[in-house]
């Protein structure tokens, strides 16, 4: 591996200081699972570790009430799932954390470094936007929120200017007779990078009749992990019978852009987004129905 | 590149070494502390041979910078065993030949107690679940499925 120097800074003012003194040749470390492996193979290069797991902010997780989840960017998969008043709040971003990798890279890969790695195929990130995550990113101007939706721009790129860093999301306590749901299709049973993926989110009425809201996300058919506001909102307030769920599965997937792969061809992707929205949708649903 | 000192409780001793920033955790506890039972197999988080203890989480040691452990606990295979005796699935891998070439070894023994470390009486799904970042190419897995179930069921 290319030498590069180390920092653990244990604010998040030295973490800013060292990313604007270093620019582009500091990268951040988190757990690590991708970018100590992006190092090694030389698929990127940097003078300048910034290691912020000693950041107060960045290893937050706190459930409040009224404000929602804080989710801290360095926070690992297994401290949001073995967290049992988080894991029935947001089932779907429960169901990527525990599906990641193995349990060796649940130990450190985080949620925040998912996000900034920008994956298409990304598990975190449909979920979060289902969850309606905000990003909070804090920089030398101050800080700033954005929809988790628009923080990705391309693979690999994301919306965070030099000097920036992602500090946490935030997400809204779920309204009442929520449920949600992320689901992807990989040819082993563990262990695998998602061929395509999908996440629902709805909120039902008090009779548990019909949707008040609902959200779908999807991830590795398009360049970026996808909102298709559309398809969510076919099933808002009609009857939830099979015609209304073929249109919103119809719906996410012509809004998908897939492409043809090592790991599946571009028609596959499609109809998996199919098959996948229509599942994920009945698991949000019954969870909806039993919360 | 400077080297940095670094002071971590390893296998139960209080250790200090100096590092490169560059090395990873395996690298450090293979060359420079002379454990060798955490293997290199494809050194990028797949494989799980060089799975360790961090502070009581089962890692990949590859994927851990070995400057991160600053203040740290880690357990290593060569932990397992001790005076009296070997560790209970070193001794079921060994009763119901759950190795072949036996690179893997070190890392499933290390999954396998973080595993029953957590859940005393696993079932064999969560066994195979637990044991999914793990790869072997000798035994095809059910043996040593087996010598984990049969480890957690002699410790009740």
């Amino acid at each position: 591996m290319k030498e590069f120097d180390y920092a653990a800074p244990r604010t998040l003012s030295e973490a800013l200081a060292l990313l604007a003194e270093n620019g582009e040749r500091a990268r951040v470390l988190a757990g690590g699972t991708d970018l100590i492996v992006q190092l090694r193979e030389g698929r990127c290069d940097a003078d300048l570790v910034v290691d912020v797991k000693r950041i107060p902010e960045l290893n937050e997780l706190a459930f409040d009430p009224a404000k929602g989840l804080f989710l801290g960017a360095a926070v690992p998969c297994y401290r949001i799932y073995e967290n049992a008043e988080i894991a029935g709040r947001y089932p779907g971003l429960i169901d990527a954390v525990s599906m990641i990798g193995g349990i060796q890279i649940q130990s450190r890969a985080s949620v925040g470094g998912n996000l900034c790695n920008a994956s298409p195929a990304a598990d975190t990130i449909p979920p979060l936007i289902v969850h309606r995550a905000v990003c909070v990113i804090a920089g030398p101007k101050g800080q700033r929120e954005v929809p988790v939706e628009q923080f990705c721009v391309g693979p690999g790129k994301t919306i965070l200017r030099a000097g920036e860093i992602l500090v946490g999301l935030k997400i809204p306590v779920p309204p009442p007779r929520f449920g949600a749901s992320y689901l992807r299709f990989i040819p082993r049973n563990e262990m695998d990078i998602a061929v395509a993926g999908a996440a629902v989110a709805v909120a039902l009425n008090a009779d548990k009749t019909r949707c008040e809201g609902a959200r779908v996300a999807l991830s590795a058919v398009a360049p970026t992990p996808l909102l298709v506001s559309e398809a969510g909102d076919v099933l808002i307030n009609g009857p939830l019978n099979e015609k209304a769920m073929d249109q919103m599965a119809q719906t996410a997937q012509q809004a998908a852009k897939p492409i043809d792969d090592m790991r599946g061809t571009a028609e596959f992707r499609r109809h998996l987004v199919g098959v996948l929205t229509r599942r994920a949708l009945r698991n949000a649903l019954a969870r909806a129905v039993e919360s | 590149m400077r080297k940095i000192h670094v002071h971590a409780q390893i296998n139960g001793l209080p250790t200090d070494f100096l590092c490169e920033p560059r090395q990873s955790l395996l690298e450090v506890l293979r060359d420079e502390l002379r454990l060798t039972g955490a293997k290199e197999g494809c050194n990028n988080g797949n494989c799980g041979a060089c799975n360790v203890l961090l502070d009581g989480r089962l890692v990949n040691a590859c994927c851990v910078l070995a400057v991160e452990i600053e203040g740290r606990t880690v357990e290593t295979v060569e932990g397992m065993a001790t005076p009296q005796g070997l560790h209970p699935l070193q001794r079921c891998f060994m009763q119901d030949a759950a190795l072949q070439c036996g690179i893997c070894t070190p890392g499933f023994l290390v999954a396998a107690k973080a595993l029953l470390d957590r859940f005393p009486h696993p079932s064999e799904q969560q066994v195979r679940h637990y044991l999914a970042g793990n790869l072997c190419r000798c035994t095809g897995y059910d043996k040593i499925v087996r010598a984990v179930m049969d480890a957690a069921e002699s410790s009740s």
